[in-house]
C-alpha cells in the first residue's frame, strides 16, 4: 500500500451491517448465527457494528429501506452498498464474497 | 363473523358503470384478481379504484412492484387525481415495492416476504384502510424467480387483507387476449373473484373490454363491456344492459317541426322517443334534422345537434337558406350545434363526450346528422354499442332524438346504419328518389311508428327555400322503396288483372 493511505484505510476498518428480520424464526436466527460468527472469526479484525431490525416490530424502517424480503441483509459500510436476501446457508467464504468483505 | 353475508356484500368501486355490471360492486373484504395484457390499463383501474375510496374519505394503500410512487403520482394526475394531497391528508399510503435502480438482489438460501407483509400491515393500520391496490404481480415474480414461493406469500398477504377486512384489487399479466388466466398460476390462489380487462384489436381498431368471469357466490352481468380510458376522468364503462333496461315512454307528442309529417305521424313524435331518417344524399336529411331543431327553438326548447358530416357554417347556412336563423337561436341559448369530424377520436371517446354534452345542455330535443358518418370509424360492433348507449341516454332524459342515415345507393336500397340500429329506433321515416317519366322527385313514408297509428302511404314531397313540402301519395307506381319503379297506369291494372283472370283458363299463347 502506498504512503499517505493510512487514513483511507482506518475508515474501512469498520463494518456497519444491518439485518432485517420477520420475527424470531428458525430462519432468522439461521441468518443472525451465520453473521455472529463472520463477525466474530472471518471479520475479527474489523470493527463490527451489527444491528438486527425485526419489521414486525419496525415496519417503518423497512418501509424507508424498501425491504421486501427477510432475512435482508444490508452492508451499509463499507460503500459500496450491499443486499443479500435468504438466510445465508452457504459457505462463509462465498457469504462474505457476496458482501465484497473484507475490505481490501 | 357471518361469512355467508359478508361474501355478498359490495364496495363500489367508484368507477362509472363498473359497479352495475358488478352488481355493486367488488366482493367486499376479499380480495380480486384483475388481469390483463400490457397495456390494458390495469394500473388506471387499480388506481381509480383508490382514488374513488379516498374522494370518499376512505383510507387507502397502493402497493407497488412495477412503477415508483413518484411515476405514479405523476402519471396519475391526469385522470385528476391527486394523490399527494391525499397522502398529505393521511388517506393514501405508498407501499413501494419497485424495482430500486441502485440495488442488485443477490439470494443466498432461503427467504419469505415477510417484509413487505409487514409494510402493508402497517400501511393498512396507518391510514385505516378499506381499499388496497397490489400492481402488479408480474414484476414481482419476475424480479424474484422463484415462482413458488412468491406465490405461498401472495397467498399469506391475500389472507392477512381479508384477516383486515380490507377490499383488495391485485392486478395480473396476461400472456394473450385468451387463454390462461394469468402467468405464474397466480389463480391458484386468488380464485373467487377475477375481472379481465382486454384491448383487442377488431378490424384494425382498439377496443377495451371489461369483463366478470367470476364473483365467488354473488351474481354479476355476464359477458364483455366496452369501456374508455378519458383524461380527466380514468375508466369509463359503456354498460348497455343497463341501458336496454327500463326506458320510460311516455305519450306526449312533440312537433316535428313539418305539420304534415306530424299529421303523417299521427300527431307528432313520441318524447322520450328515437327517430330513424334515412335516405339518400340530398332527399333532405338535414333539412329534416334543421326543421326539427328549429321546431324546438321556436317554442321555446333547448335543441342540441350533433353534426359530423357538415361544418358549423355549412350548417348555419344551410338553415338560412330554408329561413330558419340558427345564429339567433344560439344566442338564445335554445341552440347548440356541436359539429366535428367522427375520425379524430374513438367512438367510446365520443359517445361520452356527447353524453357529457347533453347532461351540460339539457336540451329537449337531440339530432344526430349522420349516424352513418360515425358508422365509417367503428367496428360493427362497436358501432350498434354506440348506438344502443346513445339511446337508453338519450331515453333516460326524457328526450326525443332524431337520427339520420345515409343510404348507399340513390334509388331504394336500404342503409347499413339502418339495418343494424332498426330494432333499437321508435320510428322509421324513409325518404327516396322517386325516377318518374325522367324526372326525380322525392317520397317520403312512415314506415314504423311505435304505439301509434301513422299513415301508410308513400308520399311525394318537395323542398324550396321554405323547407319540406309533403304532398300527395304516388298513384300507379309501385317498387319504390325497393328502387325497381314500374309506373302503373289504372287501364294498364286493369287490363293485367283482366290478364290474370284469363291465366286461369287460357295458357299464354307463346
Amino acid at each position: 500500500m502506498p504512503r499517505g493511505w493510512g487514513t483511507v484505510s482506518v475508515s474501512v476498518t469498520r463494518i456497519v451491517l444491518q439485518l432485517y428480520i420477520a420475527g424470531r424464526t428458525p430462519r432468522s436466527e439461521r441468518a443472525i448465527a451465520v453473521l455472529r460468527r463472520l463477525c466474530e472469526h472471518e471479520l475479527a479484525a474489523y470493527e463490527c457494528d451489527f444491528s438486527i431490525i425485526d419489521v414486525l416490530a419496525d415496519p417503518v424502517q423497512a418501509e424507508i429501506h424498501k425491504i421486501l424480503a427477510t432475512p435482508t441483509l444490508i452492508k451499509e459500510q463499507p460503500l459500496p452498498q450491499r443486499r443479500v436476501i435468504g438466510d445465508l446457508a452457504a459457505d462463509p467464504s462465498e457469504v462474505l464474497n457476496a458482501l465484497n468483505l473484507p475490505p481490501a | 363473523m357471518n361469512a355467508e353475508y359478508d361474501a355478498i356484500e359490495r364496495l363500489p368501486t367508484g368507477i362509472p358503470g363498473f359497479d352495475h355490471i358488478a352488481n355493486g360492486g367488488l366482493p367486499r373484504g376479499r380480495t380480486t384478481l384483475l388481469s390483463g395484457t400490457a397495456g390494458s390499463a390495469k394500473t388506471v383501474f387499480a388506481a381509480q379504484f383508490l382514488a374513488a375510496g379516498a374522494l370518499r374519505g376512505e383510507g387507502v394503500v397502493f402497493v407497488t412492484f412495477e412503477e415508483s410512487p413518484d411515476d405514479l403520482r405523476r402519471n396519475m394526475r391526469g385522470f385528476g387525481w391527486d394523490i399527494p394531497k391525499w397522502e398529505a391528508e393521511g388517506l393514501w399510503a405508498f407501499v413501494d415495492a419497485s424495482p430500486q435502480p441502485d440495488q442488485e438482489l443477490l439470494v443466498m438460501g432461503s427467504y419469505d416476504l415477510g417484509a413487505l407483509l409487514a409494510r402493508i400491515e402497517h400501511a393498512v393500520r396507518r391510514v385505516n384502510a378499506t381499499r388496497i391496490s397490489m400492481d402488479s404481480l408480474g414484476a414481482i415474480f419476475a424480479r424474484l424467480g422463484d415462482t413458488r414461493l412468491v406465490r405461498d406469500e401472495l397467498f399469506r398477504i391475500v389472507s392477512t387483507l381479508k384477516r383486515l377486512g380490507v377490499t383488495g384489487v391485485i392486478t395480473a399479466e396476461r400472456a394473450h387476449e385468451n387463454g390462461e388466466i394469468g402467468r405464474f398460476g397466480v389463480e391458484e390462489f386468488v380464485t373467487d373473484d377475477v375481472v379481465i380487462l382486454r384491448n383487442v384489436m377488431e378490424e384494425e381498431k382498439r377496443r377495451r373490454t371489461v369483463e366478470i368471469l367470476k364473483f365467488r357466490g354473488t351474481a354479476h352481468q355476464k359477458g364483455s363491456f366496452p369501456f374508455t380510458v378519458i383524461p380527466g376522468r380514468g375508466i369509463v364503462m359503456i354498460p348497455l344492459s343497463a341501458m336496454e333496461l327500463k326506458q320510460r315512454s311516455s305519450n306526449l307528442r312533440i312537433t316535428s317541426g313539418n305539420a304534415e309529417l306530424d299529421r303523417m305521424c299521427g300527431g307528432g313524435f313520441f318524447r322520450d322517443s328515437i327517430i330513424l331518417v334515412s335516405g339518400a344524399t340530398g332527399t333532405g336529411k338535414t333539412l329534416m334534422s334543421t326543421t326539427f331543431m328549429a321546431a324546438g327553438a321556436q317554442r321555446g326548447e333547448r335543441a342540441l345537434l350533433f353534426a359530423f358530416e357538415e361544418s358549423r357554417d355549412q350548417l348555419f347556412r344551410n338553415a338560412e337558406g330554408w329561413g330558419i336563423d340558427f345564429e339567433q337561436m344560439e344566442k338564445d341559448g335554445l341552440l347548440r350545434v356541436v359539429a366535428n369530424y367522427p375520425e379524430v377520436t374513438s367512438l367510446e371517446d365520443q359517445l361520452i363526450a356527447m353524453q357529457a354534452e347533453i347532461e351540460r345542455f339539457k336540451p329537449q330535443r337531440i339530432a344526430v346528422d349522420s349516424l352513418s358518418a360515425l358508422e365509417r370509424v367503428s367496428t360493427l360492433r362497436g358501432f350498434r354499442e354506440f348506438v344502443i348507449g346513445l339511446t337508453s341516454f338519450i331515453k333516460h332524459q326524457e328526450i326525443v332524438g332524431l337520427y339520420t342515415a345515409t343510404t348507399s345507393t340513390l334509388l331504394g336500397g336500404s342503409s347499413i346504419t339502418e339495418a343494424h340500429i332498426s330494432t333499437i329506433t321508435d320510428s322509421i321515416i324513409l325518404l327516396r328518389y322517386v325516377e318518374l317519366f325522367g324526372e326525380m322527385r322525392r317520397g317520403l313514408t312512415v314506415l314504423k311508428m311505435r304505439g301509434s297509428i301513422h299513415d301508410k302511404e308513400i308520399r311525394e314531397f318537395a323542398i324550396d327555400s321554405k323547407g319540406m313540402h309533403i304532398g300527395r301519395p304516388f298513384r300507379n307506381i309501385s317498387g319504390i322503396l325497393s328502387g325497381q319503379f314500374t309506373h302503373v297506369s289504372p287501364s294498364e291494372l286493369e287490363r293485367l288483372g283482366a290478364m290474370f283472370r284469363d291465366d286461369e283458363t287460357t295458357p299464354p299463347a307463346e
